[in-house]
This record gives structure tokens, sequence and C-alpha cells, in this order.
């Protein structure tokens, strides 16, 4: 049981990695990773809104959404998958507020070190597309824990590495037109090649 | 007048592209270009999706208290990705499959929510549709070109037509199976960035260190 997990978890985190495989939360991957400790910052607070948010969509698809799923209120024949993404969208959006609240109340240091990129989160394409994952997978409520960790932490990874390469960078004389993004992108595609050779792993 | 939809509608396709300049939206772009039919598919979407947004937003932008707008922008915008999402898995089941979670994550393409944010929330609701239309093509410039490359180097064909004859099927093509590999995608569009910065030399970035002269060299002198 514990070895199913665990697989599933680095699955999430090296063969399925959010950032280079299915290439979601580029915008922020890109526009955020220029130095260490921000790309760190970012990485720590989608970790953190992942494994909040996927299990809490994973509730609401399983007692709301699905068909069949408000049978407990007495409405057995109820099909609203139909308004899935609305719905993900809307308690990611929450949560995150939710979320940006408590840690003002309470941990004021960790606000003020994520501060700035909660709110960006909530536009993050890896957020909604796990949310999106774990329903296609059809996981069930412990798996999505599991999943929305390692959905998470990969991501985390994935900018925290990018970062590193791009401080080392900016002292390399790089022709004009490529400087910045154009460079960004290419190394990028690197690492992508790099990950894609975890892919035959089978665990 | 005309002059000024014109520039709306034609400007954000090369001297203000959203992915090459404003480096947004760029997740689906790269997913869903290994086959044109597909990126095709995402492009109409993706325009329709912006057009539409933008002129709803733009219509009751005077009643949207600024405070909620990111989530009153959300909800126009998430309701019609699902109206997409529901008609093309009716008529177009098989492309809908392939493209995956990628119509869903619409909603979270920056493109829209810019466009939203940036021009909707000022501007009339006629001009604010034709901006989106404008920003939808500029997406789909990107993502066609991309995906001509991909699909035509990769399979040695254009929209599933054979044009370059395979080795597999007799011919002589050997096709470059990398191109059909993700990262792929981020050389062409790496590369696309640098032509459309030759050419346009004012979008190039400032040097974050000047390289000095060589130490040796300059004592010497």
């Amino acid at each position: 049981m514990f070895e199913y997990y665990l697989s599933l978890f680095v699955k999430a985190i090296f063969i399925e990695n959010m950032a280079l495989v299915f290439f979601l939360g580029m915008c922020t991957f890109i526009a955020i990773s220029k130095k260490i400790e921000t790309a760190i910052g970012l990485g720590i607070a989608v970790v953190v809104v992942q494994a909040i948010t996927v299990p809490v969509n994973n509730l609401i698809y399983a007692y709301l959404l699905a068909d069949g799923a408000l049978a407990w209120a007495g409405l057995p024949d109820v099909d609203l998958s139909f308004l899935g993404y609305l719905s993900y969208i809307g308690v990611i959006a929450a949560i995150v507020q939710i979320l940006e609240m408590f840690l003002d109340k309470y941990v004021p240091a960790l606000y003020n070190a994520l501060g700035v990129f909660l709110p960006l989160i909530t536009v993050n394409c890896a957020i909604l597309g796990a949310s999106i994952f774990m329903v296609n997978r059809d996981y069930n409520f412990s798996e999505s824990v599991v999943y929305g960790i390692g959905a998470g932490v990969g991501w985390a990874i994935a900018i925290v590495v990018l970062a590193s390469i791009r401080e080392k960078m900016k002292y390399s004389d790089v022709p004009e037109g490529l400087r910045g993004l154009g460079i960004t992108f290419i190394t990028v595609g690197l690492m992508s090649l790099g990950f894609m050779s975890f892919g035959g792993i089978s665990l | 007048m005309s002059q000024s939809v014109k520039e709306v509608l034609l400007a954000p396709i090369l001297q203000n592209n959203p992915i090459g300049l404003q480096i947004l939206g760029i997740c689906s772009a790269l997913a869903v270009t290994s086959k044109m039919s597909v990126a095709l598919v995402m492009c109409i979407a993706l325009t329709i999706v912006t057009a539409f947004s933008n002129l709803f937003i733009s219509l009751i932008r005077n009643s949207i208290p600024s405070s909620i707008r990111i989530i009153v922008q959300m909800t126009i915008i998430a309701s019609l990705v699902i109206v997409v999402d529901q008609v093309l898995g009716a008529v177009a089941y098989d492309t809908s499959k392939q493209l995956t979670v990628f119509v869903g994550l619409i909603i979270t393409n920056c493109i829209v929510m810019g466009r939203a944010e940036a021009f909707a929330m000022q501007n009339p609701p006629g001009i604010s549709f034709i901006d989106g239309v404008g920003n939808g093509l500029g997406y789909s410039a990107v993502l066609m070109a991309v995906a001509v490359i991909r699909e035509f180097f990769g399979s040695g064909s254009l929209f599933g037509f054979e044009i370059l004859p395979l080795v597999t099927n007799g011919g002589w093509y050997n096709p470059m199976g990398m191109m059909l590999l993700p990262p792929s995608a981020f050389f062409i569009i790496g590369l696309f960035i640098w032509a459309l910065r030759a050419s346009r030399p004012e979008q190039v970035e400032e040097a974050d260190y000047e390289i000095g002269g060589h130490t040796a060299l300059t004592r010497a002198m």
C-alpha cells in the first residue's frame, strides 16, 4: 500500500513533471525565474496551494458534481460534471484568498515571504491542470492528496533548477536577439529533454 | 475610426505579439502543436473565448466592483470555456480527446485574463471584441507556425496530407522524431523570438552585465 503511494508520488514529481513534461504554469515559470530566492518562495507557495486544492476539488467532484454524486441529497439522476471547470477555478480562487488572509493573521513571516506570489497562483495553469488531471484519472481522496503534493513538489523543483541556471547564465555573452526570453526558452527545452529520460522508468 | 480598428486588430499579430513579446499564454502553445489540425482547433477555441470574454466583460465593465473583478472575469471566462468544451465534445470528439486538459486550461491562459484586465475594462464593447479577435489571431499565428514546422519535419505531412513520402511508406524521407517530442516546441519558439527580435531590434532586452575587455589585452595596450 505504502509502495503504491510512493510510486504515485515519484511519478508525479519526475515522470509527469507539471512544468517540464506537460508544460503547465509556463507563464509564471518563465516570468518569475530570474532569482533563486523568489523561485523558492513561489515553489513553496505552489506546493501548499496544490496540497490543499487538489483534495478539496476531489471532494467537490465526488460528492457534488460526478454523475449520480448527489444521491445523498435525494437526486440520484443529476449529473453536474459540466460545471467542473467553473467550480475548480472558483475553489482555487477562494482557497488562495482564504490562505492569504489566514497567513496574514497567524503566520506573518511566511505571508511576507510569499506575499506577492499568492494572488498570482490563482491564474497558474499548473494548479488548475492538477485538478483536471485528478478528475480525468479518477483518483480517490488519499490518492489526490499524494498527487497534489507530488505535482506541487515537481513544479517547485523545476522552477528552482531553472532559476539557478538563469542566475549563472546572466554572466554569459548571449547573442542580442536571443537575450532574455529566447535563451530561456531554449534552456527550458534542454531541461525538458533531460526530464524525458525519466519517461521510460516504470515503478 | 477604421484606421484604429485595423490597428487594434493587426498590431497583436506581429508588432505586439502576445506570445513573442508579452510572454503570455505559452502553456498550451507548446503542448498542442505536434499536429496542425489539433493546433487549429485550439486556435479557434482560444480566439472565440478571448473575443467573447472581452465583449461580455466590456459590456458590464461599469458595474463590476473593482475589488471582486478578478472573480467576475474568471466566472465569465470559465463559463465560455465550458460552452466551447461541450461544443467540441459534441462536434469534434476525436480532436477534443487529443486536446485533453488543454481546452479547460484556456481558463487560466494569461492572454484571455490579460486582455480582459488590460483592454476590456477600459474600452467599449465593439473595440474590445476586435481586440480579443486580434490577440487570438496573434496567438494563432505563432501556434500555427510552430505546428507547421513540427508536423512537416516530424511526420512529413501538413494537415495529415503526406507531403514528403516517408521511408516507412516506401518513400525517401526519414522523419525527425525529435520534432514530435514536446521539447522541440521550446526550441522553435526560442528561435522564433530570436527572428522576431532580430527584425525589430527595439524589442531586444537589456543585458544584465556588460562583458569587460580582456584584462591582459587592455594592460598590454
